[in-house]
């Protein structure tokens, strides 16, 4: 596992190229940076895409075609295209009057979705004859900002986490550039906009949603420190666990079974799906504590703590965890969602950790990743 | 300077009331929710049951209710049976509950918080402590972030 601090101040938002020699990241303003790795631990600046004229709050990198789509709170979001060594930007008019807030390309890359806080979202496609990005949105009956976003391996169905405290599954089904999609667990007539899944039973914003490698299975995390995962079938049965950590803000599966998820705790953790209990259960704590945080507490560390905190506790009040403040998002690396080998995180600590499952796997013992 | 305008009833409308977009919760049927039956929970108060009482207090909570009668009648019966309580036997009694019982007993603590009485304080603080080692803040974010509550 290795850490790297690129900046004092958060990382809002992180997405890598194909080969993963290069990351693209918002360091908190208007601009994206992207960096390439050298040799070893180093990292160096090769590109800063300017252009948005407000926080640049989502990005996503299109692995084959090699295009970045960026959005931020300028309500815009830019396609960007590598010409040369330059990287251009195209507007895409969203036609919101909020700030979008999330971005993503779609598995077979001809289109994005963006969430955004005109309680829509925006599909994006690229028009040949107008040589145009043009949007058509998503409205009903989505009642509050749409803080995450992710598409279903069949390029067609989009699962939104929103701040209406609802997950769901829509079609994102634009005839332009497809065909008619063959049934899913989800359902089967699926014109543009059609409510797939609605989900019910958690209180608190929903932070982060991912589908399982397959599409049968969707994940989300939400604001009241739950996990929740349903599976997609005539009846939909929803499992969460009310976990005992401060909210989670990130979520991805790593086999069919398995999620990763990390937030304000600032560590990732490990949870576990079983669809024939329809349980989820708490798998463990992924973060390999440093060696000399052994040490004991000196005599005049102990009164100092009873005089200052009226406290006796012989813990030190120090965070343990790599990251040292809340982690905003998890992508994965190596593998995919349904074999991950390394997943990466980036938090409001400016640094960014990868993680690799089969160290974590043999480091850790009673961790079992099925 | 500027003359001070006739009336100023204005100030007072409550313009979030008129906003069309403004969110509103899903009603759930809430009218036949009674909250936890005092005469049960009495009789087990006065047999020295404290762990029963426990039990039926935290049935039926009057969650979907607007009825604010009927919350403040089942906050005071949870103060009533937690107060009841002597302090070894706090601990044993918050494992005994399974997780929506933690849940649900931390909601019931910090409504108490929010009107105390006499010594309703120092005993609720002294169950909240326990709570939290078996529910962890994430039973406080739920206290936070519910929609509905007791």
């Amino acid at each position: 596992m290795s850490y790297y601090n690129f900046l004092l101040e958060p990382i809002s938002c992180h997405a890598w190229n194909k080969d993963r020699t290069q990351i693209a990241i918002c360091p908190n303003n208007h601009e994206v940076h992207i960096y390439k790795k050298e040799g070893g631990d180093k990292w160096s600046k090769i590109h800063e895409l300017k252009e948005h004229n407000g926080q640049v709050t989502g990005i996503d990198w299109a692995p084959e075609s090699n295009r970045i789509v960026t959005c931020g709170t300028d309500r815009n979001a830019y396609v960007w295209t590598l010409k040369g060594n330059v990287w251009r930007p195209t507007l895409v008019i969203l036609r919101i009057n909020r700030a979008a807030r999330c971005v993503k390309w779609s598995p077979k890359e001809n289109k994005f979705a963006v969430g955004s806080g005109s309680r829509l979202i925006s599909i994006c496609y690229f028009e040949q004859e107008n040589d145009w990005w043009v949007c058509k949105h998503i409205k009903k009956p989505i009642r509050s900002t749409v803080l995450s976003l992710d598409w279903h391996p069949n390029n067609v169905l989009l699962a939104a986490g929103s701040c209406d405290f609802k997950c769901r599954i829509f079609s994102a089904y634009i005839k332009e550039v497809e065909e008619k999609p063959s049934p899913t667990p989800w359902g089967s007539k699926m014109p543009f906009g059609e409510l797939m899944f609605e989900s019910s039973g958690t209180d608190g914003w929903v932070h982060s949603i991912c589908f399982s490698g397959s599409g049968g299975r969707v994940a989300w995390v939400s604001h009241d420190s739950t996990v929740a995962v349903a599976t997609g079938s005539k009846n939909t049965v929803i499992s969460s666990l009310r976990s005992e950590t401060l909210p989670l803000l990130g979520v991805t599966f790593i086999t069919e079974n398995s999620l990763v998820a990390a937030g304000h705790d600032c560590y990732p953790m490990l949870y576990v799906y079983d669809e024939g209990k329809g349980t989820i259960t708490f798998g463990g704590k992924l973060d390999i504590p440093k060696q000399n945080a052994q040490r004991g507490m000196t005599a005049r560390e102990r009164f100092q703590n009873l005089d200052k905190k009226a406290s006796s506790e012989t813990e030190k009040a120090t965070l343990e965890s790599v990251h040292k403040n809340s982690i905003s998002q998890i992508s994965i690396l190596e593998g995919d969602k349904s074999k991950c080998r390394k997943f990466c995180t980036t938090g409001m600590d400016g640094g960014m950790t990868i993680w690799d499952v089969k160290t974590l796997e043999s480091s850790m013992k009673d961790l079992k990743i099925i | 300077m500027s003359k001070n305008v006739s009336s100023d009833r204005f100030r007072k409308v409550d313009v979030d009331e008129y906003d069309e977009n403004k969110f509103v919760d899903e009603e759930e049927g809430g009218e036949n929710q009674q909250g936890p039956d005092e005469g049960e929970v009495d009789s087990l108060i006065r047999q020295g049951n404290v762990m029963g009482a426990l039990q039926a207090v935290l049935k039926n909570p009057p969650m979907n209710t607007k009825n604010q009668a009927l919350k403040d009648r089942a906050e005071g019966l949870v103060l009533k049976v937690l107060s009841s309580f002597k302090s070894a036997d706090i601990e044993k009694a918050v494992q005994s509950l399974d997780k929506n019982g933690v849940d649900l007993l931390m909601k019931y603590i910090y409504k108490g918080f929010e009107q105390p009485t006499e010594n309703s304080s120092a005993v609720l603080l002294q169950w909240h402590e326990k709570a939290l080692s078996a529910g962890g803040v994430g039973s406080i974010v739920r206290v936070l972030t519910a929609r509905k509550t007791v």
